[in-house]
């Protein structure tokens, strides 16, 4: 049923007039108009149902961890960080102590994270107080742990979308971004709540395209507040926002109001912690776990991926390695950074978040697979415009998640939210719009590399590998995504430019007049 | 104005696609609950697997035997062909017993999976005449694919509906075309498949007879023998090894096993619900006016135990009485394919007879709804009234099933589909049937029946489906949450038997409603 949803209308006839039998309306024409041509509230709903169904659906197979003693997996994670809040005073929640042992999935998120856990499991409390006990529940493991706050990001997805263009592409468009499979896979799969943090800045994207710069850095501040990884799109939130304050009149003023907010947000959400010096940094080092190490397993980054050849670990102390890696990530935002500044345009923003998360995943400290969530966030806001970079984008992200997943026995859902994508996707349309792809040049790129990633998959499924190279394989896919990421991000950084060039001949055609 | 389809390969490719989208879903679903008919189907298909051909009607290794026709065990075979080379154990009578491996699992499932097939493209066949328009076929396509009662029933609770309903469709296909003699063979081999698919075989005879056999004394007798030879091909080659091995008496009681009760354990939402209740009031009524009522001893689903009735006060129900029932309810639409055999009635008097049995017929089970509520998806969009009785028999129909799924863990699944199919139904019919004041013809674009010019081609719910909706959802409620903050753990059984009585009505209404438009008809 959902497949309603698809879309787009086409172009020409809204089918539905009530005028006298004419010739059959085009084969191709607009058949997904009984839902769209409702209001976008009709097509929404039939939408988000369809994706909570699918969320549902995916959160019946196993999640990380499940009934493996005694670490578990996340899912364990967000139940013991439950545990944690309801029993002891928010002070204790970062603390090491006789009752709170960090080792044991110690709390790593923002404060946020735990208001948020504090709030569930209160509720928690209240229908299963086993669940919650301290120390006794530890692998408690029932259903009751379930909350999807997706609604969250569904809802903002809502509003984000209202704004733009047509009825029928729009609902394409809600499609990919509430489907996005990845997302799916990790929050309702391998169990984490990406879906608050993301749905968060969805909504600050959405209030700074429609130029209430004020609430946006609100939302981004508390999306911030929930995982830090939302740093990863601070430097263009940073960089768009200053950008557009200095072509306001009183860029002064309007700045201060900005940092009025920032500050205001997180003395507010760390109100808490504030008391002492000690308080914040206890819990800043519990956020940094710079202790990890560069990288972890095989994440299809820059440091990861070179390791191969180059040994960073042994080459490096911890601390010059810090200090490399934030060169290089700084150095590789830069160019994105100072192309929002000088021209702040709504379309630069969303390829600047992904400019900069892509960075970010690919230069930054201590990465992990999951991260890649976050360049396919904006890369699904422009999803619509950039069809052909955010498919190929998922595409890989997918990939690279393989082997996490696969760890966690999700090959079954991994291969069916594959296909649903690639559907959902290709979904019949009434126009033929992209058949016009990008250059022919990168289709047959694309078809070669998507080839090469079956074949991984494939590959990585049936054959175990000489003992001698036991991750082989996952060297493989990593190297492989991993070049993939990097032409991604080459390819947006110039797209990026090109709108520059783009946009300053009309200003400069416009001053002239 | 018989527009042939412009190009007719986008369309084929069309079906595919909301085909391939549910069985993605499907994929999704397949670690959710599964009811014993897993083990049943399992149990089938080692028994086909290791034992031979004599045996299979005859073993007794499991309380499951095999109940299916012929061609179901055939399928079994065919089956455990593959299975056994994906995990032997699966397909090893003994070894085997309530065995369910990962793997074991997702052979199951795909293979109901895969044999959906069928059902896909009967849809497509359905759809392919000229008198629909794409956004008809589209929606008709998802109606039958995407059918949340399908999903349940086959993806969750375990069947293989999906196929047989998509031989049925085939055969209502067929026949809608005129081709009648392929049209009579495919539902020959359907009732070899699964013969609970029989109580529409009056219907078909008198069609066949009426409309095939016609044209004169010779030329109509010749092709009822020419009818007649090959629904008789069809059942030699089911049940003749059987009958090789003089095992026909063994197939014919396993098949029959009229030792079960007038219902089913959770009462099917048909008639003989209201006789139980009207037996209790009347019971209880009498023995607070000072009468002397024995309670019954047997159960309604237990069967029939020596010579005890379940019913207190009012006569007992045997098989025969349902039985006569049945046929005297299908009597109407029988005269009337008598009377005027056309192709286009024939998928509503199909639907009509299975709606007879499911509400007459001895045991009936609830996922016989479906049986009716598939095929009747196809004639949804003739008119708004078929469109409106469409909307709210399949949400019954629907929520009737919901008790088959009873764990925590995919309620809300199942509460989404209906939510969604209901949504979809919505857009779709009021789409397709708009409120504007239109005059004529937005019913069925170039369809070849625009018979009832008169009325407006609107899709309301109206006043008593919208109460009748709330009434649902009111029931949903009380079962899901107040039921027990007032009783506790007292009267379990009171959500269940609520659920059941107010399907019921639904469903009694939908049969009104057919036998009306069917007598009016002309």
């Amino acid at each position: 049923m959902e497949n309603w949803k698809k879309k787009k209308i086409g172009p020409n006839n809204p089918t539905k007039t009530v005028s006298k039998p004419e010739p059959e309306p085009e084969p191709n024409a607009d058949i997904w108009s009984f839902i769209t041509e409702r209001s976008t509230k009709s097509w929404f709903l039939c939408i988000s149902l369809f994706a909570v169904l699918i969320r549902l659906a995916v959160s019946l197979h196993p999640y990380s961890g499940a009934q493996t003693p005694p670490k578990f997996g996340d899912y364990e994670a967000q139940r013991h960080w439950m545990e944690i809040t309801v029993n002891l005073p928010v002070k204790e929640w970062y603390r090491n102590s006789s009752s709170n042992d960090l080792g044991y999935w110690g709390l790593d998120y923002p404060p946020l994270t735990g208001y948020q856990s504090y709030l569930h499991g209160t509720l928690l409390k209240f229908f299963d107080p086993a669940s919650v006990a301290l120390f006794t529940s530890r692998g408690y493991e029932s259903y009751l742990g379930y909350a999807d706050y997706s609604m969250l990001y569904f809802v903002t997805v809502y509003y984000s979308g209202k704004p733009t263009g047509d009825r029928s592409s729009m609902a394409w468009h809600t499609i990919m971004i509430l489907l996005n499979p990845c997302l799916i896979l990790i929050d309702h799969g391998h169990f984490q709540y990406n879906c608050i943090s993301l749905g968060l800045t969805v909504a600050a994207v959405a209030a700074i395209l429609s130029d209430r710069d004020l609430v946006g850095s609100l939302l981004f501040c508390l999306a911030l507040n929930h995982k830090q990884m939302s740093a990863y799109y601070a430097p263009a939130f940073f960089a768009y926002l200053f950008g557009k304050c200095l072509k306001r009149q009183n860029p002064i003023l309007e700045i201060s109001k900005l940092g009025l907010v920032v500050l205001g947000t997180f003395a507010l959400v760390w109100w808490p912690y504030l008391h002492s010096v000690d308080g914040v940094l206890e819990v800043l080092s519990r956020l940094a776990p710079f202790e990890r190490g560069i990288y972890e397993d095989y994440v299809a980054n820059f440091w990861c991926t070179t390791s191969i050849a180059v040994k960073w670990k042994r080459l490096f102390t911890t601390q010059s390695m810090k200090l490399l890696s934030l060169t290089a990530t700084v150095s590789t935002c830069l160019p994105s950074m100072i192309q929002l500044i000088r021209s702040p345009t709504r379309r630069g923003f969303l390829l600047g978040l992904i400019n900069c998360s892509l960075s970010f995943y690919l230069f930054s400290f201590q990465v992990h697979e999951k991260s890649i969530l976050l360049p396919i966030l904006p890369a699904s806001l422009l999803a619509f415009e950039e069809p052909f970079v955010f498919q190929w984008l998922i595409y890989y992200a997918l990939l690279s998640m393989f082997p996490l997943l696969r760890r966690d026995d999700l090959v079954l859902p991994y291969a069916a939210l594959y296909a649903l994508f690639v559907l959902l996707y290709y979904a019949p349309r009434g126009r033929k719009d992209d058949a016009k792809k990008t250059l022919s040049f990168y289709s047959i790129l694309q078809v070669v590399a998507f080839a090469c990633s079956l074949f991984l998959h494939i590959i990585y499924l049936n054959i175990t590998p000489p003992d001698k190279y036991p991750f082989l394989f996952e060297a493989v896919i990593m190297i492989f995504c991993f070049s993939q990421f990097v032409l991604i991000s080459i390819y947006l950084n110039t797209r990026q430019w090109a709108l520059t060039k783009n946009s300053s001949r009309p200003d400069t055609k416009k001053k002239r007049l | 104005m018989k527009t042939p389809p412009p190009n007719n390969r986008p369309q084929i490719g069309g079906v595919w696609w909301p085909a391939l989208v549910a069985a993605a879903v499907k994929l999704l679903l397949i670690p959710s609950y599964r009811s014993t008919d897993f083990e049943v189907h399992r149990h089938w298909l080692a028994l086909t697997h290791s034992l031979p051909l004599s045996q299979w009607y005859s073993d007794a290794t499991s309380e499951w035997t095999l109940d299916y026709p012929p061609f179901f065990a055939y399928f079994e075979k065919f089956l455990s062909f593959f299975a056994s080379k994906v995990d032997p154990t699966m397909a090893d009578v003994h070894r085997g017993l309530n065995y369910a491996s990962p793997p074991a699992i997702l052979f199951q499932r795909l293979s109901v999976i895969l044999s959906d097939v069928v059902l896909v493209y009967a849809s497509h066949r359905l759809t392919k005449g000229g008198n629909f328009g794409c956004a008809q076929r589209l929606l008709i396509w998802c109606l039958v694919i995407w059918s949340p009662g399908l999903l349940i029933v086959d993806h969750m609770h375990f069947q293989y509906n999906g196929f047989l309903l998509g031989i049925l469709l085939l055969s209502i296909s067929f026949l809608e075309e005129g081709r009648d003699l392929i049209g009579g063979f495919v539902f020959a081999v359907l009732l070899c498949f699964k013969h609970l698919f029989a109580v529409a075989a009056p219907v078909y005879f008198v069609y066949l007879f009426r409309h095939y056999c016609n044209g004169g004394l010779v030329k109509g007798f010749a092709r009822l023998v020419v009818m007649g030879s090959a629904v008789l091909a069809v059942f030699a080659a089911a049940y003749g090894p059987f009958w090789y091995y003089g095992q026909i008496q063994q197939v014919l009681h396993r098949m029959f096993p009229f030792g079960r009760g007038l219902c089913h354990a959770y009462w099917a939402p048909n008639f003989w619900v209201f006789y139980i209740i009207l037996d209790k009031c009347l019971a209880f009524s009498l023995v607070k006016l000072g009468f002397d009522i024995q309670a019954p001893t047997a159960s309604f689903t237990g069967g029939l135990v020596g010579d005890s009735s379940p019913f207190a006060v009012l006569p007992t129900i045997t098989p025969l009485i349902t039985f006569v029932t049945v046929i005297l309810a299908i009597s109407p639409c029988l005269v009337k394919a008598w009377r005027n055999p056309q192709p286009k009635m024939v998928s509503k008097w199909i639907s009509y007879a299975y709606t007879c049995g499911f509400l007459f017929g001895w045991h009936v089970h609830e996922k016989a709804s479906l049986h009716f509520v598939i095929p009747l998806a196809a004639t949804s969009l003739r008119s708004a009234e078929d469109a409106r009785h469409y909307f709210y028999l399949s949400i019954v129909s629907c929520y009737s099933l919901f008790p088959l799924l009873f764990e925590a863990q995919e309620y809300p699944i199942k509460v989404v589909l209906l939510l969604l199919h209901s949504l979809v139904m919505f857009f779709g019919f009021s789409s397709i049937f708009p409120r504007s004041i239109s005059t004529t013809a937005t019913a069925v674009k170039g369809g070849r029946d625009n018979n009832n010019k008169q009325e407006t081609p609107t899709f309301y719910i109206g006043w008593f489906g919208k109460f009748y909706l709330l009434g649902l959802l009111c029931i949903e409620i009380w079962g899901q949450f107040l039921h027990r903050i007032v009783f506790g753990d007292r009267f379990p059984f009171l959500p269940l038997m609520m659920i059941s009585i107010y399907s019921a009505i639904g469903m009694m209404y939908s049969w009104i409603w057919q036998l009306r438009m069917i007598s009016l008809s002309h």
